[in-house]
């Protein structure tokens, strides 16, 4: 069973994450932890102290966190964000897609469920900052888009 | 009386608590007095039901009959359809549910 | 019409082989219903009163004949006989079994069809014009454009878990026939100044319990940027859209508490910023897209008249056909809505002469309407006669195409979980009133829309004669609103006042079609009249 799910060389940084709210005050912090209301872009002026962002999942269909993350990847955010809280299988795709990498659901997922939920989608129709040739591209003979 | 109900996990049929299992017609529901929460709970976990709850009934010359016309038209079937309902041969029996 | 390719095709394969081991893990619990529910719903199945329903996705409305045949096939193989299409341009069956719906899913992508995201919080099927590719007054067919969105919006990983459901519509015309301002996002596609074509987004629409017509937020998007456009919108709505109250979570609360022009400010700095993110596919897909919906071959010089002195074929002719952007063509309409029957319900076989029908007589394509109807869209004036003989004699003949008869009703308490009342048992005794009395003729273009609650599946706020069915203290009642527009006209009608019982209801729509034909001036509809003279005189008839 998997407790944290990891898709990074690096070392996990296991520092407490703080608030947005109080993370402005404390930007040594190194993690910090964004919970469905809060606006990541206020993390943007900041990101070059941050190792890791948590992004809260209290309930799993709340799905906030998913622009939060797309956003802290679009803005060149290179550092680990993790999905916690009520995170199971059935959305761990759609979570890499939007640029999670790693996750540390509330109720362990299946080791063989999680490798057939991330090897299940050869191709996809959106471009997202995963690196990911979209199938409009592949049509058009642009493996590099 | 409280009776339970709910559907079939597999089939989607609409069932009724028996005492012992799920039958489809509402007239071999039981009473389940204050028993409900914890029999739904025990037969959604067994997977035998899914979306059970306890609705108000009574009992009358037919038989027993939910408290509420959406739980009589689960107990027949679609009133506009008489024969996909439980009583196919009946066409009077989309009266029973107003 | 569209074709999969190997991606396309690949897509939905795998959706199928994603369901069947959710479905396993749920049989298996190792899923809770509470993780699988909305695991099911992006797949279309509902559990309803009587069992599990499967809500197909008919893209833009377009099937061909062997889609249509496919349909049919499925009603009889998994359901018992027969399936409902839908004010969602859809098609559903009713008493589906959860272990069989993979295996629905598998038939379906066998014919390049599926069930993804007809229901949930994400974005459902898209909408359009039941004419497109036909009408005479498009600038254009819409669907290519809605294809495109199709692609973009299937399977989106950021908008998959949206406060609530989100609906879009694509019309090219300024004639309204697909609700367009009362969508989640309306997109219009209009000729700017230059010529060119864009697409004119109107966002923030919806019924429902807080009905609100569309606001116009950017007149004209160019077409390399409609995809990044729209995630701007749904991006803005996925982060502020109010998760507090399902009721107040659609796009149109947001729109509203927002205000326009500050929702709008937020569009377009997302946007700005996202078409630096480089999401916008080529134009080249476009033009990929666009010749799956070239004209067919229409003949020329064929007869361009449509001979037949038979009453009932020219009754039908009249009511049911309409005109075609090619001479010597018209669009025909199979009415479902014989007198006192279901609305929207077909039976298999019926179904599957449709698709027939469809590969015969319209170059292999129909098309469902959001009046739960289905259009033949390209039939030969010459061949009409032979077409509407065989309807007949299969019970599609009814001419009643937008009158009191071609009632609109959503499922309503008969099947529907989330229903206070029936509509179907309404939709029957209307038309057959208006049937038996003779005025459905005198009464021209009169759109009823019935809904069995307020989450307005019926669209009876649309209707220019609506009827909303609420639960009295148990007992079914009926409220009566007049003076709604779906059309270009887009207006949402007003309660009479005090609901009736069942039979109530039928008395007080009879009675306010009276006031109508009292009142009337040349040319007017029912909804012209209302509008002229107001709802008093027709409160003063129904209650008086």
């Amino acid at each position: 069973m998997v407790e944290l799910l990891r898709f990074r060389d690096d070392e996990p940084s296991e520092s407490p994450a703080v608030t947005v709210d109080s993370f402005g005050d404390q930007s040594n912090a190194g993690a910090v932890r964004i919970e469905p209301g809060d606006d990541a872009r206020e993390l943007l002026p900041h990101l070059a102290h941050v190792r890791r962002v948590e992004i809260n999942f209290p309930v799993f269909g709340d799905g906030r966190g998913y622009s939060a993350a797309r956003i802290l990847r679009e803005a060149g955010f290179e550092g680990e964000i993790r999905a916690v809280g009520d995170v199971a299988v059935d959305q761990l795709a759609y979570m890499r897609r939007c640029g999670f990498d790693a996750f540390q659901p509330d109720k362990a997922m299946n080791d063989a469920d999680v490798e057939v939920a991330l090897s299940r989608w050869d191709d996809v129709y959106q471009k997202t900052t995963d690196g990911l040739t979209p199938i409009w591209a592949l049509r058009h003979g642009n493996a590099d888009v | 009386m409280k009776i339970l109900t709910g559907n079939d996990l597999k089939t989607g049929d609409v069932t009724w608590w028996d005492g012992q299992g799920w039958s489809r017609h509402v007239n071999d529901a039981v009473d389940v007095g204050a028993m409900a929460d914890e029999i739904a709970a025990r037969e959604e976990a067994a997977r035998n039901v899914v979306s059970a709850y306890a609705i108000d009934a009574t009992t009358d010359a037919d038989g027993i009959r939910p408290a509420h016309i959406k739980d009589r038209i689960r107990a027949l079937g679609p009133t506009v359809r008489p024969d996909l309902t439980l009583k196919p041969a009946d066409p009077e029996a989309g009266n029973w549910v107003i | 019409m569209y074709q999969y390719d190997k991606y396309d095709q690949q897509m939905v394969d795998t959706r199928v082989e994603e369901f069947r081991d959710q479905t396993r893990r749920r049989l298996s619990g190792e899923l809770s219903e509470e993780k699988f529910r909305p695991l099911r719903l992006m797949n279309g199945l509902y559990l309803q009163l009587h069992a599990y329903m499967l809500r197909v996705a008919v893209p833009y409305g377009t099937l061909s004949g062997a889609q249509m045949k496919a349909l049919g096939d499925i009603a009889d193989k998994y359901d018992r006989g027969y399936g409902h299409f839908t004010t969602r341009q859809n098609i559903q069956y009713n008493w589906i079994k959860l272990e069989d719906a993979p295996e629905i899913l598998a038939d379906l992508a066998k014919v390049e069809m599926h069930a993804i995201q007809t229901s949930g919080n994400c974005i459902r099927n898209i909408s359009s014009d039941h004419f497109a590719g036909a009408a005479a007054d498009e600038i254009i067919d819409p669907r290519p454009y809605a294809e495109l969105l199709r692609q973009w919006s299937s399977f989106h990983p950021e908008f998959s878990y949206l406060p609530r459901k989100f609906k879009i519509a694509v019309i090219a015309s300024d004639t309204d026939r697909a609700a367009m301002r009362l969508h989640d996002i309306g997109i219009q596609m209009v000729r700017n100044d230059a010529g060119e074509i864009g697409c004119a987004f109107y966002v923030g629409g919806g019924m429902g319990r807080t009905p609100m017509v569309a606001p116009l937020i950017n007149a004209f998007v160019p077409l390399d940027e409609l995809i990044t456009y729209s995630e701007a919108c749904l991006r803005v709505y996925n982060r502020h859209g109010r998760r507090d109250n399902k009721y107040k979570a659609r796009i149109k609360i947001l729109v509203h508490e927002m205000g326009k022009d500050e929702y709008t400010r937020q569009v377009e700095e997302e946007f700005t910023h996202l078409k630096a993110q480089g999401i916008e596919p080529p134009l080249a897909e476009l033009a990929r897209i666009e010749p799956y919906f070239a004209d067919p071959a229409f003949k020329t010089g064929i007869v361009d008249e449509i001979a037949s002195d038979a009453p009932d074929f020219a009754l039908w002719v009249g009511r049911n056909t309409v005109l075609h952007k090619a001479p010597g063509y018209v669009s025909a309409v199979i009415s479902l809505k014989p007198v006192g029957g279901i609305p929207g319900d077909a039976s298999a076989d019926q179904i599957r002469l449709m698709g027939d029908l469809a590969t015969e007589y319209s170059f292999d394509e129909c098309r469902v309407m959001h009046t739960q109807n289905i259009v033949l869209p390209h039939v030969e004036k010459g061949r009409l006669k032979e077409l509407y003989d065989t309807l007949a004699a299969n019970g599609l003949a009814a001419p009643n195409l937008d009158t009191i008869e071609d009632i609109i009703a959503c499922p309503g308490l008969d099947y529907c979980s989330l229903a206070n009342a029936r509509s179907i048992p309404v939709a029957q005794k209307i038309s057959e009133r208006f049937a038996g009395n003779g005025k459905t003729a005198a009464l021209g273009e009169l759109k009823l829309k019935i809904s069995g609650c307020i989450n307005a599946c019926g669209h009876h706020h649309a209707g220019h004669i609506g009827i909303l069915g609420v639960d009295k203290k148990g007992v079914e009642n009926y409220q009566l609103l007049l003076g709604g527009s779906e059309a270009q006209d887009t207006s949402l009608g007003k309660i009479t006042g005090p609901g009736f019982d069942e039979d109530g209801i039928v008395d007080a729509v009879e009675k306010a079609t009276d006031v109508y034909l009292e009142k009337r001036e040349d040319g007017e509809r029912f909804l012209d009249t209302y509008r002229r003279i107001g709802m008093d005189p027709f409160k003063e008839a129904i209650y008086g």
